[in-house]
Parts: C-alpha cells; sequence; structure tokens
C-alpha cells in the first residue's frame, strides 16, 4: 500500500514537471506551429536563475520565491527575442524554424558553458521543502515534489483562466483556431504571437526553477526532457490544453509504474512502445481542436 | 499549413536528435598509428605528458578537480627541475564525458602530440574506450580513479584502489557494524554492473542479502521509483555506486523520502569531498563513504598537498581520493623514469616494480605485476563541515588482488 502510493505520487510528480515544461510547448506549438527545439534552454535559462538569485540572495526560500516570477519574465523576454529575432521570419518555413531553433538550442547551451562554467551546479533547497509531509498509514509525501506539483496545477489554472476569460486569452484562442479569420476580425496576430510565445517560454522558465529542486543544473538539462514534452503534447493533442494536462500525469504514472515492476531504461521502451501504439489508434492526439479552417 | 504537416516535422525532428545521438556513441577510434607503436618525442629540453580528463558534461563535477591535482604535480616537479633534466609540457585535452571522445582525444595525444604518458580518464567506460588506443601503440595510461578490478593492461597503471582496496573493505566495514541486508544502487555502465557483481559474491558468502539492485543511466536526474523501491524494501544500508551528478538527485530524493543515515546509511565509492561540496552537505551529513584517502587524513605529506592545492586554487578548495591518486600518479611515474634512466614505456614499466612514495595517503608501494598500488583502506563519514573523518581504516597498505584471487569466495567471478 505505501509502496503502491509513494509510486503513484511519484508518477504524478514526473507527470507535474513534464506537464510544466509542456504547457508552453502546448501554447507556442498549438497557436504557431512552431516547433521551438530551443524551448528546453528556456527551462535552463530559470534554473540558473534561481542559481544565480540565490548567490545575491541568502535566504534559500526568500530567493526561491523570488526565482518564479524572475525566471519567468527571462525566459519569457528570451523567446520573445527569440520570436522577434528568427521565428517570426520564418513563419511559413516550419522545417527552416526546427533547424533554427535547434541551432540556438546549441549556442545558448554553449553560452551558458561559457558563462557558468561546464560543471553543473546546484542550489540549496529551502529547509522546508527538504522533508516531507506525513499522512496516515505510514505514507509520506516529498515537499519538493509537492511543491512542484502545486505549482504545476497553478500554472494550469491560471492559463486556463486566462485563455477563456481575458481580452488576450479570447485572441489567442481565435488566433488558433483560425489564423486568417482572426487577422481580417482586427486582431494583432503578430501581436498576440509575440505574447504567446512570452507566456509558452515563461512557463518553461518556471519548470526551471522546479527542476533545481529535484537535480543539478547544467547546459543540457532541458534537451533530456525536451522530447518527453514533446511527447505530451503529440499524445495530447495539438491546439488545446486539456489533452496536455492528462497525458502529462498519465505518462508519468505510466513511467513510474514501468520503472517500478522493471527497470529504468526498460521503462523508458515501455512508454515510448505505448506512445507509438497510441497514435496508430489515435494519430490526431488525444484530443482534437473542431475548427471550421480549411487549413 | 496544417496539424498534420507540423507533426510529420516533430516526427522527422526527432528521428534527427536520436539519429545525432546514435553516432555521438559511434566508436570513432581512427587506426593511425599502427600496431609498432608511437615513440614518445623527448628531443627538446622539454617532454610532454597528456592530460585526459571530462572538462564538460556530467562527469566534470569530479574530473576537473584531477586535472588541477594533476597539474599542481606537474609544476612542483617542474619547480624542482622537472623529470631527468627536462621541464614537464602538460597536453591537455577535454573527454567531455564522452567515451569515444576520449579515445579520438587519446589517440591525437599519442600520435599527433607523442606524450611520454598519459594522465587521466574517470568513469571506467572511459578507461575501458581508450584502453586498446594505448595499447595498440604501446603507449602509457595513468589512471586515477578506483574501479570495479578484474583488468591488467600491460600500458596502464592503476593508482586508484581496486575493489579488495576499496569495496570489499567497505563491505567488510558494514559486517562488523552487524548489516545484513544492502540495496545496491548505481549507475548502468561497467563499473556499478561489475561491482555489483562482486559485492553479491561477497553477499552471498558472508550472510548479508542483497535486497533490491537498480541503474539508472549516467546523468539520470528522475531518482523517486529507485528511492521509493529502496525505502519498501526493508535494506539495513544501500550501496551506492551511482557516478556524476545523478547523486545529487538521488541524495536530495533520498532526504526528501525521510531516509537518514541512522536509519539507513549510504555507503558511497564514487562521493569524496568535492563530491559532498556541490551535492549539499544538508543531504550527505553522516552518510558512509570508503576511500583510501580523505583531506582529513593525518601525516605531514598531506599537510603539505592541502596546503599546496588550497595555495594554488583557493582555500574553499577541498582535496579528495582521485585528486590525491591523481597527484600520486605523476610522482610515480617521475620515479619510474628516474629509475630507467629513460621515458620509453617498456623500460618504465620495467622500473616500476617496488617504487615507492611518501604519499598523502600514506606510503603506497608500485607492484610491477599487477601494475597496482598497495594502499590503505579508509572508511569515513560525511561531517557537518563538508569533510569526510576516518571512522575506520585496514591498519597497513592492501596489497592489490586485481582479480581477487586471493578471495574463495570470488572464484566465480571475472
Amino acid at each position: 500500500m505505501t509502496v503502491l502510493f509513494g509510486q503513484l505520487f511519484t508518477g504524478i510528480s514526473i507527470g507535474a514537471v513534464l506537464l510544466l515544461i509542456a504547457l508552453g510547448l502546448a501554447l507556442t506549438f498549438g497557436q504557431m506551429n512552431v516547433i521551438n527545439m530551443a524551448h528546453g534552454e528556456f527551462i535552463m535559462a530559470g534554473a540558473y536563475t534561481t542559481y544565480v538569485l540565490q548567490q545575491s540572495i541568502t535566504g534559500a526560500g526568500l530567493s526561491l520565491l523570488v526565482a518564479l516570477p524572475v525566471a519567468f519574465v527571462v525566459a519569457g523576454t528570451m523567446g520573445v527575442l527569440l520570436e522577434i529575432l528568427l521565428i517570426r521570419r520564418l513563419y511559413a518555413r516550419p522545417l527552416d524554424t526546427l533547424l533554427v531553433t535547434w541551432g540556438v538550442s546549441l549556442m545558448l547551451q554553449q553560452l551558458a558553458r561559457d558563462v557558468f562554467g561546464s560543471p553543473n551546479v546546484q542550489t540549496r533547497a529551502p529547509d522546508l521543502l527538504t522533508g516531507n509531509v506525513a499522512l496516515p498509514g505510514g505514507l509520506t509525501v516529498a515537499n519538493n515534489r509537492l511543491f512542484i506539483l502545486a505549482l504545476a496545477l497553478a500554472a494550469v489554472a491560471a492559463l486556463t483562466l486566462a485563455l477563456r476569460f481575458t481580452p488576450l486569452g479570447r485572441r489567442i484562442r481565435a488566433v488558433v483556431q483560425n489564423r486568417d479569420l482572426a487577422a481580417v476580425s482586427g486582431i494583432p496576430t503578430a501581436r498576440v504571437d509575440r505574447t504567446t510565445f512570452f507566456l509558452g517560454s515563461g512557463l518553461a522558465g518556471l519548470a526551471g526553477v522546479a527542476l533545481t529542486l529535484l537535480g543539478p543544473i547544467g547546459p543540457t538539462m532541458g534537451t533530456n526532457l525536451i522530447i518527453d514534452a514533446f511527447l505530451v503534447v503529440v499524445v495530447g493533442g495539438i491546439g488545446q490544453l486539456k489533452g496536455s494536462v492528462i497525458v502529462a500525469f498519465a505518462l508519468g504514472v505510466l513511467q513510474a509504474t514501468g520503472e517500478y515492476l522493471t527497470t529504468l531504461s526498460v521503462a523508458k521502451v515501455i512508454v515510448f512502445v505505448a506512445i507509438v501504439a497510441f497514435l496508430q489508434w489515435r494519430p490526431q492526439g488525444l484530443f482534437t481542436l473542431r475548427t471550421r479552417s480549411l487549413a | 499549413m496544417s496539424l498534420l504537416w507540423g507533426r510529420r516535422i516533430l516526427a522527422g525532428a526527432m528521428i534527427l536528435v536520436a539519429a545525432v545521438a546514435v553516432t555521438a556513441c559511434g566508436s570513432k577510434t581512427s587506426d593511425e598509428g599502427g600496431a609498432a607503436g608511437v615513440t614518445a618525442d623527448v628531443s627538446g629540453d622539454t617532454v610532454k605528458v597528456g592530460l585526459l580528463n571530462s572538462l564538460s558534461g556530467t562527469m566534470a563535477i569530479s574530473e576537473v578537480t584531477v586535472r588541477d591535482s594533476i597539474m599542481l604535480a606537474v609544476e612542483e616537479i617542474n619547480a624542482a627541475g622537472g623529470v631527468l633534466g627536462k621541464k614537464i609540457q602538460p597536453i591537455g585535452e577535454d573527454g567531455a564525458s564522452d567515451w569515444p571522445t576520449f579515445a579520438e582525444k587519446a589517440e591525437k595525444l599519442i600520435s599527433e602530440d607523442r606524450v611520454a604518458a598519459v594522465f587521466g580518464c574517470w568513469t571506467s567506460a572511459s578507461r575501458k574506450a581508450v584502453k586498446p588506443v594505448f595499447e595498440k601503440n604501446k603507449a602509457l595510461l595513468f589512471y586515477p580513479v578506483q574501479y570495479e578490478g578484474l583488468e591488467q593492461s600491460p600500458y596502464i597503471f592503476y593508482t586508484g584502489a581496486t575493489t579488495n582496496q576499496q569495496i570489499v573493505p567497505g563491505l567488510d566495514y558494514l559486517k562488523a557494524q552487524g548489516t545484513k541486508s544492502v540495496y545496491l544502487v548505481g549507475s548502468d555502465y561497467v563499473f556499478p554492473r561489475t561491482a555489483n557483481k562482486i559485492i553479491k559474491a561477497y553477499a552471498a558468502a558472508n550472510g548479508m542479502t542483497v535486497v533490491g539492485e537498480d541503474y539508472a543511466p549516467l546523468g539520470s536526474t528522475e531518482f523517486g521509483t529507485i528511492v521509493n523501491k529502496v525505502r519498501s524494501s526493508g535494506a539495513k544500508a544501500v550501496f551506492n555506486t551511482l557516478n556524476g551528478d545523478s547523486n545529487v538527485a538521488f541524495f536530495k530524493e533520498y532526504k526528501s523520502a525521510g531516509l537518514t543515515a541512522a536509519a539507513m546509511p549510504v555507503v558511497s565509492v564514487s562521493i569524496a569531498e568535492e563530491e559532498v561540496k556541490s551535492i549539499g552537505t544538508q543531504y550527505l551529513e553522516g552518510q558512509l563513504t570508503a576511500w583510501n584517502y580523505y583531506q582529513t587524513t593525518p601525516g605531514a605529506a598531506n599537510g603539505k598537498f592541502v596546503a599546496a592545492y588550497k595555495a594554488k586554487y583557493g582555500a574553499d578548495k577541498p582535496t579528495s581520493d582521485p585528486m590525491e591518486a591523481a597527484y600520486v600518479s605523476v610522482y610515480l611515474w617521475k620515479a619510474m623514469v628516474e629509475k630507467a634512466g629513460a621515458f620509453d614505456v617498456e623500460k618504465v614499466r620495467g622500473a616500476s616494480d617496488g617504487i615507492t612514495f611518501e604519499a598523502p595517503e600514506g606510503l603506497v608501494t608500485v607492484d610491477g605485476k599487477t601494475q597496482h598500488i598497495a594502499k590503505t583502506a579508509r572508511i569515513g563519514k560525511v561531517g557537518a563541515d563538508g569533510l569526510i573523518t576516518e571512522v575506520w581504516n585496514s591498519g597497513k597498505p592492501i596489497a592489490p588482488d586485481p582479480y581477487l584471487k586471493t578471495y574463495p569466495w570470488a572464484s566465480g567471478l571475472s
């Protein structure tokens, strides 16, 4: 029972990390059909932001709290710069975008190496987040994972509410559903794209902050996660969030269960096989966005 | 542009990434040099040596410090007049935590730079990758890290511990403490797999049970499941052969899960002072390590080494076992060359037997037959200050036995 619960919680927690990363991707991939290979480096930027803040702010708890908004803005700004300088010029050329953002990703990794050094760095977690909460029946949940789960759920809630109830959200949804119609209706699609990119990249920054609680910070930390996050978006279905949410947690639990029953490497294989099988059955993903658009 | 189109491209991207990953793993060892071997270039008034360590990637956390201590030894030797009247000219290469890169750089150091000896490598995977390169070219490698044993290359000197000088004493210590069951956690490559094979043979013969065994890929940072398995296994101790910064994620998870050094101690064989510092003392306090040297090891030779290291690299830099073994390896090479009176590899090898050096860890003696060195085993406990203090030692240097021939329980191995 303890084990089962522990594994379920581990799976959900893996899912929460995936979700934080995939949310940003779901936004940019869904709206602009841009495959941003540099998304992982925005995670890295968020993580290094936490590290830098911890060098200047002594309290580990305070620096983490400050890091959340700062990392969001830092990663978001990097995303906007990428959009303005490169992606905007390549909207009609998806393959070129892919290669260009991959190049950017390699450059950002090297930049991190030059600035912070090749060896990975670590942050001190606040004492509050290193312990665990004891539940009745001998069950425990780790505080850091609880924090990440809360952060992921808060991000989903905030994003859902923003998409549904704010003017910006309405514009984003309009562009996702039918870009041309949105444009002729007077929506400044270019500006909406830029804002979406800011939000999506900022969420990656938040994911970076969360990851500092689990492991080391290094130049390649993003690349390790980006493929899993893309899988979440593709399997979940493009153009909406609920698919990503469900699939992120499902993949997390599948990964944790597979790993418990076999080994880590075999679990990865199980996850990939399951995804391939699923996409054979539903190539469009779990949910599809129904539009009247011809494209 | 349809969604389907985007998805096709994404699929293409995945394949591209996978393809790059696969080619990166492919062997790139070149065949230059030939079987005749390359003689070192010692014509000038300097002698070149190669330094081959990962300065980037997941192993950099550990290997940079080894490079630093090799450089310290080189500078000290040069300041004292060099080797056979020649100053040592170090040529550094970055192995980048990637085994084919190690082989490529080793080939370059031997064939292009024509170095007299190479110092470096950390993971056994990198050593296994360069071993054929050194054997083919008949060149010398000094390998400074503890490893899984069961190897004896004529062209490698092993200055770190083999299993009977580290892992076996570590198990002896656990047994003496009355530990009846252990859980094995390691990185997924040759050292942890072989070490765990040895541990399982030891356990079977000594009334210990191995209740679980798990491996994570090198560089892995998700340990939720493994720690959960460890916690529910009821093991009395964990034997940890994780390498690199997977240890950071593992110990963070270990502490988060409420596991403590008092209830379930972790004995680590790849965590030294430098790693303690970067993982964070808060996660490691009270945990055990098995090595041959700690910064706190008493003795004049160590006092001098620690002072020199801190003077060169900063007062906050700790010294550790692999750093010490690397530092010692340069001095041992110097002693061998001077005894042989030449830089020639075969002559140096011939002169190696019985060479002693008053090392920071205590007196070490080279065993010419196995090309390992006799070392004292020391079990340590991580303190609140991040330093490791000795709780037990073997009393005298243990003769190297890489194939564990003197241990009856190990007869089925290798």
